[in-house]
């Protein structure tokens, strides 16, 4: 599987993920989110920018809570909730926004 | 309500489409499989028939032992959910018993036509890989059953010999070969489990003014909690472990969580597999012993508690250096200190919340808790009653052991099957609707990841589902003394 952007192809696993993290750019996430129809905006980028700063940091995405609570601190105590993050990302925020940013899928039971 | 629901019009074929991803040849070879279906597939399935069903001895009396009196039929929430024949628990086995007929048995290799015996053929295989990921391994059929065939046992051992011919599923194989590597489901390395703890101590201080600890690797403590990985990671899960994590505080527990053993689940036991649910199984056993832990408590996790309780000594070595000789399980840690009267609880904090309890299929026909019959149903009700004014159950029938699966255990809460666990859950949300509570709470991870996910598409809000201990943490009055 790949995904087109830019004209250059990039392999994904079946359910669009990049394999090569070292692939992904902004771009990368627009034409993902052009792809199921859904249009990024400053908040999914605030999103989106938090988990490859901490994927950055620990090799890990973070945890729902730890995003919810960056989120908060940077935009206010009402946006820093997972009912909020779900609005952004319907799929949620651990499968979109990680795959959006170009992170692998976290798996387990969740 | 189980007998009064109504029986599906029956659809052959429908969920012969609904097949589930499969294993990368990767993670097949880094679990001693072949990466991909050999040559002569057939006579290394055959001859592994033989193997897994020698090492089975419940599987091989359940070969023999179907009177087709039909009592399970109507009794799979997947047939229900589906109308799929092949989904009748009794039809899923006979894909097994069938094949192993042919060539196991006398009449099979010489009269198939006469006992029904069928060879293994790719059509025959393709049945086996769609309908025996579409069992959770739920056991709900074997309650039904006169003689207490459990389907399930067949669902792993099919799996097990499909590893052997080199056809794996994506989902548990992946999952699993990650834990045994890394030490977790998710894959998440130690500093960021130590951040994500220090995260959520911050988090309950701002909430509740206590300084309440998520201790990681702390040696010479009394009690090792392994836990499912999602209570690290996931939603609602997270709440579960801040309220294990005041329990312990106000009980004045000392504990501590382990790097090395940070999973509680095995998902080698949805294939059976020895060797694997041992290598998962061992890093609790080696944590405990080198932290010098007297207590292994487990956390809210369904098939870990019954991997824990029922297999860990023989998966893993003696348990003697324990103080009770046995793991424990989270909630009977809670009952035995709310009856003690060790924890001051107020149940008032949850009146906003009308509550039921869903039975997770291993806690409920699998294993037990506490120390009286059937303490797997009565120790989590009285907990919850104890911290709930307003405890709600489910209709007769789909609770207790004739509890519904939430629709995604035994190795199904993959994303490539969400039709199939959207349509198993039917039972289970048909009952929460007709509870007309506000909350479901659940002991294990998987229920509430894949409720908290088909919630959306029956009508109710993710949030409406919890775990156990959330409800128990809201009601601590963590400032007093108990
Ligand atoms: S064990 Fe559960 S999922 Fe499997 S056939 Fe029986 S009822 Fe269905
Ligand atoms: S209830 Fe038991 S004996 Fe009857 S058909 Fe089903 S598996 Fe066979």
């Amino acid at each position: 599987m790949a995904i087109v952007v830019d004209t250059v192809a990039l392999e994904t696993d079946p359910e669009g993920y990049l394999i090569h993290i070292g692939d992904w750019s902004p771009d990368v996430a627009e034409a993902m989110a052009e792809a199921d129809g859904c249009e990024l905006t400053d908040a999914h980028w605030q999103v989106i920018d938090f988990l490859r700063e901490y994927y950055s940091e620990y090799g890990f995405a973070p945890a729902v809570r730890i995003l919810t609570r960056a989120i908060a601190r940077r935009l206010g105590p009402d946006k820093g909730n997972s009912r909020y993050l779900y609005r952004l990302f319907p799929d949620g925020p651990a499968r979109q926004a990680c795959r959006y940013a170009g992170l692998p899928k976290p798996t387990g039971c969740i | 309500m189980a007998g009064r629901l109504p029986v599906p019009k029956l659809a052959p074929g429908a969920a012969a489409k609904l097949v589930s991803r499969r294993a990368e040849p990767d993670t097949q070879r880094a679990l001693g499989f072949p990466g991909d279906l050999v040559d002569g597939w057939e006579d290394v399935a055959v001859a592994a028939m033989r193997n897994v069903v020698a090492e089975r001895g419940a599987l091989r009396l359940f070969l023999d032992s179907c009177m087709k009196c039909g009592a399970c039929t109507d009794k799979c929430h997947y047939f229900i959910g589906t109308g799929d024949p092949k989904n009748m628990p009794v039809a899923r086995q006979d894909l097994f018993r069938d094949v192993y007929r042919r060539y196991h048995t006398l009449s099979g290799r010489l009269v198939p036509w006469l006992v029904g015996a069928k060879r293994l053929t790719p059509e025959m295989l393709e049945d086996w890989y769609a309908y025996f990921h579409q069992c959770s391994q739920c056991r709900r059929c074997a309650v039904y059953c006169p003689v207490g065939i459990d389907t399930a046992e067949f669902a792993m051992a099919a799996r097990e010999v499909m590893d052997r011919i080199g056809i794996g599923q994506h989902y548990t194989n992946e999952v699993t070969e990650k834990a045994i590597r890394l030490g977790n489901n998710l894959g998440l390395p130690g500093p960021a489990l130590a951040d994500t703890l220090a995260g959520l101590e911050e988090d309950i201080l701002d909430d509740t003014g206590a300084a309440v600890r998520l201790p990681l690797d702390e040696p010479g403590v009394e009690v090792l909690l392994v836990t499912p990985s999602a209570d690290f990671f996931a939603e609602p899960h997270v709440d579960g472990l801040i309220g294990y994590a005041k329990v312990f505080h106000q009980a004045g527990l000392r504990w501590t969580l382990s790097s090395h053993a940070s999973e509680a689940a095995n998902f080698a036991l949805f294939t059976g597999n020895r060797e694997h649910m041992s290598a998962l199984a061992r890093r609790i056993v080696e944590a405990a012993r080198g932290l010098g832990a007297s207590r292994i408590v487990i956390g809210e996790c369904g098939h870990a508690w019954r991997v824990a309780h029922n297999h860990l000594e023989a998966l893993a070595g003696p348990l003697d250096f324990l103080a009770r000789g046995r793991v424990e399980h989270v909630v009977e840690v809670t009952d035995e200190l709310i009856r003690a009267g060790a924890l001051v609880l107020d149940p008032a904090a949850n009146d906003h919340r009308r509550v039921t309890y869903h039975d997770s299929c291993n806690i409920a026909r699998a294993s037990r808790l506490g120390d009286i019959p059937g303490g797997q149903f009565i120790v989590p009700r009285r907990v919850l009653r104890a911290v709930c004014n307003h405890y709600v159950e489910m209709a007769r029938g789909t609770t207790r052991e004739a509890t519904f699966c939430c629709g995604a255990g035994g190795g199904l809460l993959a994303d490539d099957l969400m039709e199939l666990r959207t349509k198993g859950a039917a039972p289970r949300m048909e009952a929460f609707r007709a509870a007309d509570v506000t909350h479901l709470a659940a002991m294990c991870a998987i229920c509430k990841s894949q409720l908290a996910r088909v919630f959306p598409d029956y009508g109710f809000d993710r949030e409406q589902v919890v775990s156990v201990h959330p409800l128990v943490g809201d009601a601590v009055r963590l400032r007093a003394a108990p």
